[in-house]
């Protein structure tokens, strides 16, 4: 049994700690609390040291034990270990001593941090015998499903808002997967993939696949600590649709802490939000350690989830380690994501501008210190949401192939630049 | 005719295995004391101590979240369509 399970010891409700054997289920018959994977921390400190983790490849399986598969991963075996860049000039522009970008906007294959929870979620979905695999997603789940999916042989349907940005739903449809638009937001999609689940044996991955599924992000916290050199952030700032991404990476920290491998506690974890769709912001500005669900309407459609599944977790978290929580209008994400672009040459997307923005929100009205350091997550790659800054970056100018006109041109410029 | 009440999969036990249940009631609330006459039990897997319906617990009339509505006080009519569904995760 123990081998057959790899490091995982059982599921268990987050709630009342009943346990649950490792299927393909997600909530407790009880109360609905959300189940979460148990491990074997005494068997995992035996086997990962930090001299295990630099030995092996650069990629999100170097962290394999601390990971919710029984055996080998099957699928994404590429997946993670993302750049973590020094953004010095962005830093600068902030107003803040130093300042790091975790940037899944490159992560492969489908440029978004969910090739990190769909890898997990297929490989222990193939470990469980499954051959078709699904999602709700607001577009960059859709995306790593039939991507990873199609790579390893699976057939799979994706459900999405049917209101998506193009480049996601071309990004889904290339694999050859099912895709399902539904006229409706995404908690509506959410809503129905419970009841499919329910009714069709197909590895859900956010739904009754959720507990392994929602581990492959602490892979995202590893890698930040291990690239600052076995050192927790002082400062993290988190996009949050559903809060799952946000109390994963808190407890990434917490794992390597319990393990040894790292050694100081005092991290600060920070949520960030659109204002369309804020209500753990709301919260916990507010105070508040719940939270009231609203109808979305933001440009970060990756982040609109009105009823967070993870809200409670993410609001106990940030109170917890003393982070705050703020949100940024349309208009502040598209500067946010003008800003990393034209200071670090990252061209993020919508809930990358989030991030960028409530970080910058943070940080002027001091709750992140100016002379502290902070890791922002970008998660997702600004080629998807091409939509929401067309027409708000400039226009090309256009001439003929002509050197006098080329010229002309840039008089034209220069005389603009004296003048202003 | 009377409101119709999916039953999600982690509550069936109770229902031996019904999905679908068809129950009178003037609310949601009414409906929740009328599936505890039916199935013993399934009041206390919905709601907490203080009545109030559980933190990870969604129920929908018609498509529509009940804290949109009135909550437990949400108005039942002939052939509503009542959804209980635990939250799920992000995507």
């Amino acid at each position: 049994m123990e081998k057959q399970d790899g490091f995982m010891k059982a599921l268990k409700c987050r709630e009342c700690g009943r346990e649950y054997p490792l299927t393909a289920t997600h909530v407790c018959e009880f109360d609905f609390g959300p189940l979460e994977v148990v491990y074997d921390y005494d068997r995992i400190k035996r086997s990962l040291t930090r001299h295990a983790i630099e030995s092996r490849p650069h990629t999100m399986w170097r962290y394999r034990e601390l990971l919710p598969i029984a055996n080998e991963p099957t699928v994404g075996t590429q997946v993670g270990f993302t750049p973590l860049i020094k953004a010095d000039r962005l830093a600068e522009r902030l107003g803040i001593r130093e300042c790091w970008i975790k940037n899944d906007a490159v992560n492969y294959p489908t440029l978004s941090f969910k090739d990190r929870v769909v890898s997990v979620a297929l490989s222990r979905a193939h470990e469980l015998g499954f051959k078709i695999v699904a999602c709700a997603s607001t577009g960059n789940l859709a995306n790593s499903v039939a991507a990873n999916a199609a790579a390893a042989g699976l057939k799979s349907y994706v459900f999405i808002p049917a209101d998506l940005e193009q480049g996601k739903i071309v990004n889904s449809l290339v694999y050859g997967a099912n895709v399902i638009g539904i006229h409706g937001h995404y908690d509506e999609v959410n809503r129905l993939c419970a009841e499919i689940a329910g009714k069709y044996g197909w590895a859900f991955v956010n739904v009754n696949m959720r507990p392994y599924y929602a581990e492959g992000s602490k892979s995202l916290g590893f890698e930040v600590v291990e690239q600052l050199g076995w050192r927790v952030p002082q400062h993290t700032v988190i996009p949050m649709a559903s809060g799952s991404l946000l109390t994963k990476i808190h407890k990434s920290y917490q794992e390597l802490g319990k393990l040894g491998l790292v050694h100081h506690t005092d991290w600060k974890i920070h949520g960030a939000q659109a204002t369309g769709c804020s209500p753990i912001s709301v919260a916990q500005k507010a105070g508040l350690d719940f939270f009231k669900p609203v109808k979305p309407n933001t440009i970060a459609k990756s982040l609109a989830i009105g009823t967070p599944a993870d809200g409670f977790y993410a609001l106990r978290v940030m109170k917890e380690t003393g982070g705050h929580a703020e949100d940024v209008s349309d208009d502040e994400i598209r500067d946010a994501i003008k800003l990393l672009a034209e200071t670090e040459g990252i061209f993020a997307e919508t809930a990358g501008g989030v991030t960028v923005g409530v970080a910058k929100k943070l940080i002027a009205s001091g709750k992140i210190p100016a002379e502290d350091s902070v890791v922002i997550c970008v998660t997702g790659n600004g080629l998807k949401t091409l939509d929401a800054v067309n027409g708000h970056c400039g226009h090309p100018r256009e001439i003929k192939p002509s050197l006098r006109e080329f010229e002309a041109l840039m008089q034209e410029t220069e005389k603009f630049a004296t003048h202003h | 005719m009377a409101a119709q009440v999916r039953i999600p999969t982690p509550l069936r036990k109770l229902t031996n295995n019904e999905e679908l249940v068809e129950i009178k009631a003037a609310t949601i609330g009414a409906a929740i004391t009328e599936l505890q006459k039916r199935f013993p039990g399934i009041q206390e897997r919905l709601v907490d101590e203080g009545g109030a319906v559980r933190r990870f617990v969604n129920v929908y009339v018609n498509e529509e979240d009940i804290r949109f509505l009135q909550n437990l006080q949400t108005p039942l009519k002939d052939g509503d369509e009542v959804s209980i569904i635990p939250a799920i995760a992000g995507g």
